[in-house]
Parts: C-alpha cells; sequence; structure tokens
C-alpha cells in the first residue's frame, strides 16, 4: 500500500511547492491591489521560454539562470507599468479584463515565437539526475523543491516583517490610500511586489519545467489557476496560507492522478475507472468548496463591507 | 400622448429594424449568389454563433453586474446536448465506436434539440448558481471559472462514454450545410446555410434585448449599479441573479450547439477558459453593456482574426523589400496588441452602452430644439 501511495506523495509534494512559489506572487498582488493578476501564470510560461532561448543561445548555465531570473522579473515589472499602472483609478472589473488581455497577448507572442510546438527545457544538471529514496525513483529535483520553496518563503517572511519596504507593502495592502496620505511611494511598492512575484514564479518556473520537460504557450494556464486556487485557499493577502494551500493542493492533485491504481491495488476497486481525469476538477470543486464555507480561506483576515 | 412621449420619437427604432432587415435580405442574396466557400461566409456564420453567445455574456456582465467566466462551460453542456441528441441513428455505431453505439437510441428534430441545449445549460446554470452566486465579483469570476473546467472534466470522463464518447469527438450531426434546400439529385436549389444560423441568432438576441427591456432587465440593471440600494428597493437579489445568470446560459448552450453545427465536431478539451476569454474580450471592445456592441465586435474580431488579419501570418513581398516579421502567428500578436489598446486607452469599446438606434436619436437631437 505504501509503495503505491509514497511516489504519487512525494511528486505532489513537489508540485506542491513549484504551485506554492506561483502562489506567492497572485497572493501578494491580490494582497495590494485586489486583482487576481491572471498574466501571472503566462509570466512563469515565459520564463520556461526565456530558459529554452537563452540556453539555445549558448550561454553557459551559472550565467542563464540568473539572466532568466532576472528577465522573468522585469517582465512582471512591464506588465504592471504597461497594463495596470494606468487603470488605477478604473473599476477593479476593467484591471481584471486587462489582466486577461496581457495573459492572451503573451500567450499569443510565445506562439508567434515559437510556432507553437513543445519545446525542450534544457537539463539543468544535477538537479535533473535520478535519484531513489525509500524505494522510489525520482528526479532530485522533486525532493530539493520543497526545501528551496521554505527557505525562499522565510526569506520573503522575513523581508515582510523586518525591512522597511516590507513594512509598506504591509501598509498599502492594509489601507491603500492612507499609506498614499502618509508618504509611501505608492508605485514603488507595487513596483517592487510584481518584481518578487514574478522572480518567484521565475525559480517556480525552472523546478516545474525540469520535471515536466516541455514548454508550450498554454503550459502556464494550468499551474497559474492552480496556484491561485491555493491563494484562495490559504486566505488571500496571506503568504504562509498560499503556501499551505498550495501543498495541500500539489499533494491532493497527485493522489487523485494515482487514485486508480491506488485503489485498484488495495482491492476496493474491481477494474479502473479513470478518476484521473477529476485531478484538475478536484482542484476547483475545493476551490468552490472553500469559497461557499469560509470565504476568507485557512488564515484569512475577516473583512467587513461597509455601505 | 404626453410631450415626452412625442419626443422619443419612433423614427430610430424603424430604422434599426430596416437595417436588420437589409442585412438580412443581403445575407440572403449573397448566399446564392457568390461560391458557398468564400470566407464571408465562414466569418458570417462563426460570426453569428460568437454575436450570441457574446450577447449573453454581456446580458450577465453588462446588465446584472454578475462577472462569470462559465461561458465556455455552458456552451460545452449545449454542444454535447445538441449533438447526442442529433446524431443520425444509422451513424451511432461508427460514433460510438469504443461503447457500443451509445445509450441513446433516438434522435430529435433540430430545432427541438437546440432548445434542449439551452434548457440543460441553464439547469446547470441553475445548480452552479446556488452556491456561487453568493460571491463577490473576482471570487465569483474564479468559481464560475472553475465550475467551467470541472464541467469539462466530467464530460471526458470514460465511465461517461456511452453518452458524453468520453474524450472522442462527437461527429455526423446535422451542421448549417444541411439547411440548404436541395432537389432530387442532391443539387441545392436554395442556400440557407448563412441565413438560417442568423435567424436563429438574431431570434434569441431579439428575446434578450426583449428581456432587458422589460421589468426584470430594470431589475437587473438596479443590482449592476448598486445591489444594497436594489435590495432596498424591494428587488429578490439572489433570485434575479439566478434568473439571469439561467438566461444567459440558456442562450449560451443554443450559442453552443450552433457552435457545434459550425465545427461539425465536437470535444469537450476545445472549451478551454482560453474560449472565455476570447468572448470576454469581444464584449469588451463591443462595449460592455451594449447589446449591439456585441455583435458588432463579434463579427469584426471574427472577421479579424479569420480572414483579414490572415495575410500578416503568410510572406508578403512589396517590390523586391520581403516585410519583415510576417510568419505564422504574426497575426494574433497584432490582433491582441490591438486590443491591449483598446482595454487600456478606449475603455468604453467601440459602442459604449449605446445601441443601434440610439445612433439616429443622437443626431436627432439637436434640430429637436427649434420645435
Amino acid at each position: 500500500m505504501w509503495n503505491t501511495v509514497f511516489p504519487y506523495l512525494l511528486s505532489g509534494i513537489s508540485v506542491g511547492g513549484q504551485y506554492a512559489l506561483i502562489a506567492i506572487g497572485y497572493t501578494m498582488v491580490y494582497g495590494i491591489l485586489r486583482l487576481i493578476n491572471f498574466a501571472h501564470g503566462d509570466v512563469f510560461m515565459v520564463a520556461g521560454i526565456l530558459m529554452v532561448y537563452i540556453c539555445a543561445s549558448g550561454i553557459p548555465l551559472y550565467a542563464s539562470i540568473p539572466l532568466v531570473l532576472a528577465a522573468t522579473a522585469f517582465i512582471g515589472f512591464l506588465i504592471e507599468r504597461v497594463a495596470y499602472k494606468p487603470l488605477r483609478s478604473a473599476p477593479r472589473m476593467s484591471v481584471m479584463i486587462s489582466a486577461i488581455g496581457v495573459s492572451y497577448t503573451l500567450q499569443n507572442l510565445v506562439l508567434y515565437v515559437t510556432g507553437g510546438l513543445n519545446q525542450i527545457y534544457p537539463t539543468i544538471p544535477w538537479i535533473s539526475d535520478s535519484i531513489s529514496i525509500l524505494g522510489a525513483t525520482t528526479k532530485r529535483v522533486t525532493v530539493i523543491t520543497p526545501f528551496l520553496t521554505l527557505i525562499l518563503v522565510v526569506a520573503l517572511v522575513l523581508l515582510i516583517n523586518r525591512t522597511k519596504i516590507g513594512m509598506a507593502m504591509r501598509a498599502v495592502s492594509k489601507d491603500f490610500e492612507t499609506s498614499q496620505l502618509m508618504g509611501i511611494k505608492i508605485n514603488t511598492v507595487i513596483s517592487t511586489t510584481f518584481v518578487i512575484g514574478s522572480f518567484l514564479a521565475g525559480v517556480g518556473s525552472m523546478l516545474y519545467f525540469t520535471n515536466y520537460t516541455t514548454v508550450i504557450q498554454t503550459s502556464g494556464a494550468m499551474p497559474g489557476l492552480k496556484a491561485f486556487v491555493a491563494a484562495v485557499f490559504g486566505g488571500i493577502g496571506s503568504i504562509p496560507g498560499a503556501v499551505i494551500g498550495a501543498f495541500i493542493i500539489g499533494i491532493m492533485e497527485n493522489i487523485i492522478k494515482g487514485l486508480d491504481v491506488i485503489l485498484f491495488k488495495s482491492g476496493i476497486l474491481a477494474r479502473p475507472v479513470g478518476l484521473a481525469t477529476f485531478s484538475d476538477a478536484f482542484t476547483f470543486a475545493l476551490l468552490i468548496i472553500i469559497l461557499v464555507v469560509k470565504p476568507t480561506g485557512l488564515f484569512g483576515e475577516k473583512t467587513t463591507d461597509k455601505v | 400622448m404626453n410631450a415626452y412621449a412625442k419626443q422619443k420619437s419612433r423614427v430610430p427604432v424603424i430604422l434599426s429594424f430596416l437595417i436588420i432587415l437589409a442585412v438580412y435580405v443581403a445575407v440572403f442574396i449573397a448566399e446564392q449568389n457568390l461560391p458557398p466557400t468564400s470566407m464571408l461566409f465562414t466569418v458570417l456564420k462563426k460570426g453569428a454563433t460568437y454575436a450570441l453567445v457574446a450577447v449573453s455574456m454581456n446580458l450577465l456582465n453588462g446588465f446584472t453586474g454578475i462577472f462569470s467566466l462559465g461561458q465556455a462551460g455552458f456552451m460545452l453542456v449545449g454542444a454535447y446536448t445538441y449533438a447526442i441528441f442529433t446524431i443520425p441513428l444509422s451513424q451511432r455505431a461508427s460514433v460510438y465506436q469504443y461503447f457500443d453505439g451509445g445509450i441513446v437510441q433516438f434522435t430529435l428534430p433540430v430545432p427541438l434539440a437546440m432548445i434542449l441545449a439551452g434548457l440543460v445549460a441553464a439547469f446547470f446554470a441553475f445548480l452552479i448558481g446556488l452556491p456561487v452566486l453568493r460571491l463577490k465579483s473576482d471570487y465569483l469570476a474564479i468559481a464560475t471559472l472553475g465550475f467551467a473546467e470541472i464541467i469539462r472534466a466530467i464530460f471526458q470522463w470514460n465511465q461517461l462514454g456511452p453518452l458524453t464518447n468520453g474524450s472522442n469527438m462527437l461527429r455526423l450531426f446535422p451542421n448549417f450545410n444541411d439547411f440548404n434546400i436541395r432537389n432530387a439529385d442532391g443539387q441545392v436549389t436554395v442556400y440557407l446555410s448563412t441565413l438560417i444560423p442568423f435567424l436563429i441568432s438574431g431570434l434569441c438576441i431579439a428575446l434578450i434585448v426583449m428581456l432587458i427591456h422589460s421589468g426584470y432587465g430594470r431589475a437587473f440593471k438596479a443590482i449592476r449599479d448598486d445591489e444594497i440600494a436594489a435590495e432596498a428597493m424591494g428587488i429578490n437579489l439572489a433570485h434575479h441573479k439566478r434568473l439571469a445568470f439561467s438566461i444567459s446560459s440558456f442562450f449560451a448552450g443554443i450559442g453552443g450547439a450552433m457552435l457545434a453545427m459550425y465545427q461539425t465536431t465536437v470535444q469537450a478539451k476545445s472549451f478551454t477558459s482560453a474560449m472565455t476569454y476570447e468572448i470576454l474580450l469581444i464584449v469588451v471592445i463591443g462595449g460592455v453593456g451594449s447589446v449591439t456592441g456585441s455583435v458588432f465586435s463579434s463579427f469584426l474580431f471574427v472577421a479579424c482574426s479569420e480572414w483579414w488579419l490572415r495575410f500578416l501570418d503568410e510572406k508578403q513581398i512589396i517590390g523586391d523589400f520581403e516585410v519583415p516579421l510576417l510568419r505564422n502567428g504574426f497575426r494574433l500578436v497584432v490582433f491582441s496588441v490591438i486590443i491591449m489598446i483598446v482595454v487600456l486607452f478606449f475603455r468604453r469599446g467601440i459602442m459604449g452602452t449605446k445601441e443601434l438606434p440610439d445612433l439616429f436619436r443622437k443626431r436627432r437631437i439637436k434640430p429637436g430644439k427649434e420645435g
């Protein structure tokens, strides 16, 4: 039983870590701008494509990794400046539509550049080596992901709690207008948020695509949506919440992928029934349940609406 | 017969009717005279389909203020319902080849199947609406998007294969070309394959317009403008939202059935959230809150993406100069840039909240001052 479940659990933890890195970007942006940044999943995908092209141009790996991360962070910054900043005083719906437009644009741009073909992700040595733990064979990245995620999250939480820019972020997410009156440069804070979010999505994309090996223009959409669900699940605006939500979703999703095999082997099912079809759907079912039962998520703060 | 009634002249409305009638006549004449393979008809058929879906989305997003992203899911339900009940019995064995011919062993006439497509989509919407419509703006958007994904997964599930054919495609059901009237030799005597979708779509949009102008429509607009004020005026929020959601999905379902006819095949995996985004962008370009705008921009959107911007996808050589950048996919890049410009700088879209008759009214107001 354990031997059947363990590989799924392992890849669940790994995927969870990768979702967590994307989810942080969602939750930070939502905390500050009250905007679902639909383009975030596509930034994650663009990071993957950048890696493919930069490595293909012959730049060695130790230079290309920081280059990709910097470029991804810059893309995040650029998107905010071009597509969201002009709409600062517009209704929230317009900004969300703009985000959908950016997502559409990024996907089409990548479609144009790649010709719509699957791009093989470059192998990053060491982390893509095969190893075996407790009888399950997997890539080293699977084991590294959760630890790297936790290190980055701790660093981020320190940044938010201990530094001046972190304090500004907290202030802006509490009250946009008052913090502006207190002399906080809103635009700098928002840009920083996008830069951090995109940087983490870049790291996430390296881990994710090392596992999945191919990138195409639509590969960001699903992980993006799931990471958003994770952010809502954990309580939007809360970083630890997003991380825990992401791990739960990653693990559950992978268990469901293997549920047929697990139930079949343990004798509960007489034949496979194709439950793996529901691994994506499950995430959204979870989203709807949490929204209906506890709309603020696991760690979200209660808000009251004033008329 | 007070002064107000006199001032609001009927002329613009009559003019609008005449224009719409002229369009229908033009479509009919064009169809009899131009070769049926012309790109024009592809655009018109797909445009009519998208127009209906865009207007149904506008009913929610523009007139009721419910930001829903579930349209593709309801289209999927409509498309499948239509396809399942209209595949001819003789073809079922080949379509459902992995599932022993499927479990549905009867066919419905096309109009009945289309209405059923709408009803089933509306029923799904009613069920989904029970938990989801309590949510606010962006949570509602993401929850409806999630439901669309869940519906897509359910329809692909192998266990439902006898009904939905699993993840295999449904095909061989009656499509738009079957509306053409043929003589005994099988030759087409009257082409109707574009006019009929226009009529279906037009009829449905007319029903939506009538709904918007009814008491229910006014309640929807009140909810859009201010939920709390609307509730204080005695509008039952839950009831009206559910009504708007179900009606919108009913028409999205019929739109899905039309899309099935246009594509001649149906497969669940093509009804992704990208399709919903596309429809949302059509609504935005046309103007959120304008039926005319949605219809107009549907045709514009389809014409640009399928026809007018096609040249961007191929190498163009002017004299000795080869225009750079042009290759497969460039059309979509140009297209998305145009969309971003509309979204950022022309937020009201083509029509804002104006309708076709308003265009004539505006001009008539100025000379009206004299009298």
